[in-house]
């Protein structure tokens, strides 16, 4: 394993997982479905992929203030992404985690990235997220 | 190092539990939140509005029967957004019971925990019109920015969940738009290549509003450059559609809104970082890209209006342009709005000629937060970029994106006509 980004864990937690990597912008309401883990935002990139359990790495939330509720739902149906990864800090996902470490004890790491630590990750089919804020990964797709 | 957040006495009271379980829960998640965007304090918020009010399923109805149950209270005069169901009208529409149930316990608990039942997403035409430079804390992505764009006020943009912990705590992360060094404009949109006769065509605001959220994403626009006089419903599309697109939660329109008396005021005396001029292709284009699976002549099952809500002044307009007229058989027409606005409307005698047309209201909700539509609607139209942008995603559905005239011109013709001489130059 090779470390190949360090971000501000910002809600911190270790995960691994398959990598979803889109450098557009996602919103959760209308955009991720609570029921499945599945992107439903016809407009989006990830259009039709399944997220849950995934690493999931988007710029930023957009839109909606809902975001917050549908991810917190899919993290009590168990379908949410096992952590997110983000270029800078995004308010609705980190909030989305920390309601749901409140309400179900259940971690969902977030870790913010610099634009090049963000960048880095485009190369790589899964990545490993520790509670410090490193991401690693052994394979180069 | 990150900042360390101070938090004053009273804070610390909240965060400590003595004032009640919910209000613990509720600073505990603000002050994690301060210190995510690494505020040095918390601020005293006059206001709010919760858009926790959606139902999103059980998680969220946990969430407000948790801190109502705890005892959490709203120390600030808070309105409701819209609900998960209509509950004097959902009935008359496809809402599982199972939806239904759960939905009005949601809103009991809100209005348990002490908040005004307005359930509207534009709050602002009625009841709540924070001041210039008032500190409040709102959620709804579409109220966020026209109270801080067209009223002036001073919110984040808040998420659902968050904004009814600063309502039952009174406080709010002394960050972002709460600040005045952080609300100049960062991009100039120069309009000056729009026709001006566009500016004063409503289906304009929503389309420039599709086109300039995609472009600026979260930072704030400021708009400049051709001769209009926008108004209050203009802006609520404009700002409705970039908060869709994008995530702005303030623009600047030079000369119309109260913190952009001139360019050098919008800009903070700064040079703008970057600058955008669209054309008037580009906004064709971003007019056909609101629309999804439906073009021209196609059949129409269902023309929707109001996202935000329908306004009093929508309401006469479409009491004109209905006047006298039926919508064709096969064509349901429905207006989204809240209960105010529907009883002011009512006085005002613009119901009688819309409800002759064959159209039929739902207050307190909407077509993407209340399942409502039966399986047979399959192709819809509409003059609002906020139903155009999320129908696609959250209903699966077909959609057309027209003006208001070309929504009535296709309720009554059955099929989607969109008239595009406003938009050829």
């Amino acid at each position: 394993m090779d470390v190949i980004a360090r971000g501000r864990p910002v809600v911190p937690g270790n995960a691994s997982g398959e990598l979803l990597y889109s450098e557009e912008p996602l919103s959760f309401w209308g955009g991720y479905d609570a029921s499945t883990g599945e992107i439903i935002d016809r407009r989006h990139e990830l259009s039709g992929r399944g997220a849950a359990g995934c690493v999931l790495a988007v710029p930023a939330t957009r839109g909606s203030s809902t975001t917050t509720a549908v991810l917190l739902e899919a993290v009590r149906r168990d379908v949410a992404p096992a952590a997110l990864l983000t270029r800078g800090e995004d308010r609705f996902l980190a909030l989305a985690a920390i309601v749901a470490e409140e309400m179900y004890g259940r971690t969902l790491p977030v870790v913010a990235l610099s634009p090049q630590g963000f960048e880095a990750l485009r190369r790589h089919a899964a990545v490993r997220v520790s509670a410090d804020g490193e991401i690693s990964a052994s394979d180069e797709a | 190092m990150p900042n360390r957040l101070h938090l004053t006495d009273s804070d610390r009271a909240s965060l400590s539990g003595v004032e009640g379980e919910g209000t613990r829960l509720a600073m505990s998640i603000v002050t994690r939140m301060a210190e995510v965007v690494e505020a040095p304090r918390l601020l005293h918020i006059t206001a709010a509005h919760i858009d926790s009010s959606l139902y999103q399923g059980p998680a969220t109805l946990e969430f407000a029967e948790r801190l109502a149950s705890g005892g959490a209270r709203v120390r600030v005069p808070s309105t409701l957004n819209v609900s998960g169901v209509d509950p004097s009208g959902w009935r008359e529409w496809a809402v599982p019971e199972d939806w239904a149930e759960p939905a009005r316990r949601q809103m009991e608990a809100y209005e348990q925990m002490g908040c005004l039942p307005s359930w509207t997403c534009a709050p602002y035409q009625t009841e709540a019109r924070p001041e210039l430079g008032q500190q409040v804390a709102w959620g709804e992505s579409s109220a966020i920015v026209f109270a801080n764009s067209v009223l002036g006020a001073r919110t984040e943009r808040y998420p659902d969940l968050l904004d009814i912990c600063c309502a039952v705590t009174g406080r709010a992360p002394a960050a972002g738009l709460h600040l005045e060094e952080n609300r100049a404009g960062q991009i100039l949109v120069d309009l000056s290549g729009i026709p001006e006769a566009l500016g004063a065509e409503a289906s304009f605001y929503p389309v420039l509003g599709h086109l300039v959220g995609r472009t600026v994403g979260d930072r704030i626009p400021v708009l400049d450059g051709l001769v209009a006089e926008p108004d209050e419903d203009d802006f609520k599309a404009l700002g409705a559609a970039m908060a869709s697109a994008g995530s702005v939660a303030l623009f600047h329109w030079v000369g119309r809104t109260p913190e952009a008396a001139d360019r050098e005021a919008a800009f903070h005396g700064r040079e703008p970082e970057t600058k955008v001029r669209p054309t008037l292709a580009e906004l064709r284009a971003a007019r056909d890209d609101l629309g999804h699976g439906l073009v021209e002549a196609d059949g129409l099952d269902l023309v929707v209006l109001g996202s935000p809500h329908f306004s009093l002044a929508e309401f006469a307009t479409l009491a004109t342009l209905v006047e006298g007229r039926r919508r064709h058989p096969s064509t349901r027409m429905l207006i989204t709005t809240s209960r105010a606005v529907r009883q002011i409307a009512e006085s005002a005698g613009h119901l009688s000629a819309v409800e002759r047309f064959g159209a039929e209201l739902t207050v307190d909700t909407c077509i993407l937060t209340s399942p409502m539509l039966p399986e047979e609607i399959r192709r819809l139209m509409t003059n609002s970029a906020k139903y155009a942008y999320y129908t696609p995603g959250l209903l699966g559905r077909a959609i057309a994106f027209g003006s208001l005239t070309d929504c009535v011109e296709s309720a009554c013709a059955g099929r989607v006509l969109r008239d595009d001489g406003p938009w050829t130059s």
